[in-house]
């Protein structure tokens, strides 16, 4: 069985080594975070929660999770 | 600036607010635009302390506060409107005592109450800005929802204990505009965390409340990049900042029926 091709990508400043072809639904399943618990941010653009599953990540991508802060 | 500027001001205010006049980008066209604002502050906490002050010592001529909470003495490491003589006393009461001393052009309003979906449109509608320094995400999202019912420009900030989020909200202003519900659809699973919880060093309220200020005036007078439909992230640890691009959610409760972009 062929190794699925791999690409590299930034996420909360650290390079991580991820399966092509991964959307925002699966990289955040993998990180164990629920969608309804922070945002996405790639390449500096939130990713509407209803594109998470249609966003395919790429090769070089900069995303970082938004955490919500409600303190004031 | 033109002659008729100087007739609009009283001699006492043309020596208060010269230092905002003889800036080019602002002049006495903005330090007007200032005096005539009516804007609606939630919150007179870590944020509302240092906004308030700002946006008072600067003249905009309304300021409505909107708290049911009263000074306690845990509040005054950061929230520096308030003084220990005022501990047990409404937040509203104090703060407006400090703005009135501070500066007699600025009329404050004090609604020492709690800001509710029920009720938040209706307090919304004499004001032009918003501005939200609340510290649940509850009321967050009621502010955000009534602005969006009310129309009004949204200009939100959040603090965490060594960090900050600002932006602005204008959804109608463009159908390519989010509401703050676009960006956080509901309030998160799990315990709130609190700044009593989780603390908070006081100059980051302070940073926050003073860029939250800024933005303000920035908006009240149309002067440089503005935040509206974007978020500024600011992490006081590292002092690095981004600012982020927001965008509009389909279907979202509060802003999704207009035609998507």
């Amino acid at each position: 069985m062929q190794e699925p091709k791999m690409m590299h990508l930034t996420i909360n400043g650290e390079v991580k080594r991820l399966n092509q072809g991964m959307n925002v639904t699966m990289m955040l399943s993998a990180m164990e975070l629920s969608s309804k618990k922070v945002a996405v941010e790639r390449n500096r653009i939130i990713v509407p929660r209803s594109e998470h599953g249609t966003t395919t990540l790429m090769e070089g991508d900069i995303l970082e999770i938004v955490h919500f802060i409600g303190g004031g | 600036m033109s002659p008729s500027h100087h007739m609009d001001f009283t001699d006492e205010q043309l020596e208060r607010y010269s230092r905002h006049i003889i800036l080019k980008e602002l002049g006495g066209k903005g330090q007007q635009r200032l005096l005539a604002a009516k804007v609606l502050v939630v919150g007179a906490g870590g944020l509302g302390a240092p906004l308030l002050l700002y946006l008072a010592a600067a003249g905009v001529g309304t300021l409505a506060i909107v708290d049911d909470d009263v000074v306690d003495l845990s509040n005054l490491q950061r929230q520096v409107i308030h003084d220990t003589v005022s501990i047990g006393t409404p937040k509203v009461v104090s703060a407006a005592k400090r703005i009135e001393g501070l500066n007699p052009d600025v009329k404050v309003e004090q609604i020492n109450r709690r800001l509710t979906a029920g009720n938040a449109a209706a307090l919304f509608a004499p004001y032009d800005i918003i501005v939200d320094g609340s510290d649940n995400f509850e009321t967050r999202l009621a502010v955000s929802d009534a602005a969006v019912e009310a129309g009004k420009t949204l200009v939100s900030a959040a603090i965490g204990p060594f960090e900050g989020q600002i932006a602005t909200f204008s959804p109608h202003t463009g159908d390519d505009q989010p509401c703050y519900r676009c960006f956080m659809p509901a309030v998160p699973e799990g315990r709130q965390e609190t700044c009593s919880d989780r603390g908070i060093l006081g100059a980051v309220a302070g940073i926050i409340g003073s860029l939250q200020a800024l933005e303000v005036m920035k908006q009240i007078t149309n002067i440089g990049d503005r935040l509206t439909g974007r978020m500024m992230i600011f992490d006081t640890l590292s002092l690095r900042s981004r600012i982020i691009k927001l965008r509009r959610e389909a279907g979202c409760p509060a802003c999704g029926e207009r035609p998507m972009p």
